[in-house]
């Protein structure tokens, strides 16, 4: 069994090398250690099953680095001001390598695609990876995410007469919820709105969408009054201690809450360790549809990496099918490549997959973006949603005094960066303007 | 602190305006932050100081065990910040020990959300509880180094004359402790006008303080700007604040001719 399994490293090793061919010349030389810095896996489990497994089979030493959003920009900027390149390779979300684009820090990839040929990724994606221009390619897709329900089985009772769990409304949430507290007495529903959650991620792909149709043009419409006065009104059920949490697996998990919504490897914990107690279903829709947000995550080379070859090397090993599948059991992101999913695969990941499907596979689905082309303002776009719902729910605030208010802090943000509109807005000449 | 000052004064054109420090004052969370910083040190400052002057002046006392105390009491100082504000965080969340503690003891039927942002009141107690708890230790150091300082004699004589405790504290302990009260009293302040981590596990966003918008800003919003802003602030209020204790704390040179 081992022999087979040094035997493939080695067959892959060469068939690699013949790939890279012109790079590395006819006597293939080891390679060096690849510097990996990405603002993905950070979490210390996650990181460990990255080094220790997903990274197992690599032929070369990687040092893989997670870092947080903020000095991982410091780090690839100061490094290519300093003409110091130590990193080789950058993983990020779309969202976090726009400033690397402005410095020119990050190679064209399309070389390297063709490459990979034989990998399938969808054109969609690609399409987010040239970033705007027509004929370079910034990274390769690696591995993709979205946002879910998670929910107790205990709350499964409480579902309002005739809710079909995998079509719920925001409605129907709120009257699930709601019934719920009055069988329970405590409020049971729960979101991530803590200082390190992504309850900004809601809002612009979730609720904005599914009651506007976009996340930015219909701000501050009449429908986003009605979406704020229906989302104060669902917030009284909500769990007050919501402000507190950033990652909804640990309350699920401790009970305080039982309906949750968050980022998939942000409840895999709770799949994972108690898979026969909750169920995974798609986010609630509201009247302009589903709206969701799938996430990609990608894998760029910066301009005089130190190391290219590993660097190529390294992408063409994330990003086969085979080592997909092992991301996607290991740390619960999704493929980006046609992968046979795995039979070991744990319950909690296929109940997850099962959800992502369901929710991207919905009638009136509308896949929203995560904001593109706002360069180092994506922070400061991000707040705008959440100042605006600390406003209006947590505050007690007039609506629609504090969406003229914060649709002007917006706007000032995209006039800055100059972005024009992403889906699901309709696609804009200039900067994209709130209506 | 240069850089700093630049980064919080300076446009990109490279000139000069109050442009970040409007954006920061203007901010939804600035007078919330500026107001809950204040309130805690005006809390806990006093609080400490006088829990730390009592354990402290236990120490010397030199009851049985007293070496012991001084080790618990220390406790806190190897503790990072943020781990502190877990450890509280453990205690005051909803599942947490002291609603399973309550409920145990049948004084609750469900468990009451002490760490919520409709209960604020709640919230800026627990923080205080943890910081109190965390910090008191560094004034307590400083104040029993203080005490050792003083010379036997002194409390000796006191003696002699056979007044109270609280006169012997009051007339003879305080005055020669002025030195070390004042160095306390600063340091501790500095750090309180920096206390961030505690906060943000225990309160989330809901309890802005200073230094924690600083961090943000810096960390979550990326602009370094305003986040530079929000350091040269405390900067000066921790500056004014020195002074302030430098002068009301003056030790005149007739005092120190011990």
């Amino acid at each position: 069994m081992k022999r087979i399994v040094y035997l493939s490293v080695i067959a892959s090793l060469l068939l690699g090398l013949t790939g890279l061919g012109a790079a590395c010349g006819p006597t293939p030389t080891p390679l060096g250690p690849v510097t990996f810095l990405s603002t993905q896996l950070r979490p210390v489990e996650e990181a460990e099953k990255m080094r220790k497994v997903i990274l197992a089979g690599f032929p070369a030493k990687v040092d893989f680095i997670p870092e947080d959003t903020g000095p991982f920009t410091d780090r690839i900027l100061a490094e290519q001001k300093a003409g110091k390149v130590t990193v080789d390779v950058v993983g990020g979300l779309h969202g976090d390598l726009p400033p690397f684009i402005e410095a020119g820090a990050l190679e064209d990839l399309t070389p390297l695609l063709a490459k990979l040929g034989d990998r399938k990724f969808p054109a969609a994606f690609l399409e987010l990876g040239r970033m705007g221009t027509k004929d370079k390619l910034y990274y390769i897709p690696w591995m993709q995410a979205t946002y879910l329900l998670a929910a107790n089985k205990k709350a499964l009772q409480y579902l309002p007469t005739g809710a079909n769990q995998d079509a719920l409304t925001y409605d129907q949430l709120k009257q699930w919820a709601a019934n719920v507290q009055k069988a329970t007495g405590e409020k049971k529903l729960g979101f991530p709105a803590g200082p390190k959650g992504l309850m900004h991620r809601f809002f612009q792909g979730y609720l904005y969408p599914s009651y506007t149709g976009g996340q930015v043009t219909g701000y501050r419409s009449p429908e986003a009054v009605k979406m704020w006065q229906e989302f104060k009104d669902l917030w009284q059920y909500v769990n007050p201690q919501s402000t507190t949490y950033d990652f909804m697996q640990e309350p699920l998990l401790a009970g305080e809450v039982w309906i949750a919504f968050d980022h998939t490897a942000r409840l895999i914990n709770a799949l994972k360790q108690k898979p026969d107690d909750f169920v995974v279903m798609p986010a609630p829709a509201g009247p302009k549809g589903l709206g969701f947000m799938p996430v990609i995550v990608g894998l760029a080379i910066t301009k005089g990496a130190p190391n290219r070859a590993g660097a190529e090397k390294l992408i063409e090993h994330l990003t086969r099918p085979e080592t997909q599948a092992v991301t996607l059991r290991e740390v619960g992101f999704f493929p980006v490549v046609e992968a046979t999913i795995p039979k070991d695969l744990p319950v909690g990941i296929r109940m997850e997959g099962e959800g992502v499907a369901k929710q991207s596979a919905a009638k009136t689905a509308l896949p929203s973006l995560l904001p593109v082309g706002l360069g180092g303002k994506g922070g400061e776009f991000n707040k705008v949603y959440l100042d605006t719902f600390t406003r209006i729910v947590i505050k007690g605030e007039d609506i629609a005094k504090v969406l003229d208010e914060q649709a002007k802090a917006m706007q000032k943000i995209l006039d800055e960066t100059k972005a024009p509109c992403w889906p699901p807005d309709a696609p804009s000449v200039g900067p994209c303007k709130v209506k | 602190m240069a850089q700093a000052l630049l980064l919080a004064f300076q446009t990109p054109e490279g000139g000069f305006a109050l442009g970040h420090v409007q954006q920061m004052a203007g901010d939804v969370a600035f007078k919330d932050a500026l107001r809950n910083t204040i309130l805690l040190i005006l809390l806990i400052v006093p609080l400490q100081t006088t829990l730390a002057l009592i354990m402290a002046l236990l120490i010397q006392a030199g009851l049985r065990g007293s070496g012991l105390f001084l080790y618990i009491w220390t406790i806190p100082l190897g503790i990072s910040d943020l781990a502190a504000g877990i450890v509280w965080l453990s205690i005051f969340t909803e599942r947490g020990y002291l609603n399973s503690f309550l409920r145990d003891i049948g004084l609750i039927q469900r468990p009451i959300p002490i760490l919520s942002y409709e209960n604020p009141q709640g919230l800026f107690l627990a923080v205080a509880v943890a910081e109190t708890w965390r910090a008191t230790a560094i004034v307590m150091v400083i104040l029993v180094a203080g005490l050792q300082m003083i010379p036997r004699d002194y409390v000796e004589a006191a003696e002699v004359f056979g007044p109270g405790l609280w006169q012997r504290v009051r007339y003879v302990i305080l005055p020669l402790l002025r030195p070390s009260l004042q160095v306390a009293l600063i340091l501790r302040t500095i750090l309180a006008f920096q206390v961030f981590a505690v906060v943000i596990a225990l309160a989330g966003r809901v309890m802005p303080v200073l230094a924690g918008e600083a961090y943000f800003w810096y960390g979550s919003y990326r602009n370094p700007n305003v986040a530079a802003a929000y350091a040269v602030l405390i900067l000066f209020i921790s500056i004014a604040n020195t002074v302030l204790y430098l002068r009301a704390l003056r030790t005149r040179e007739e005092e120190v001719a011990l």
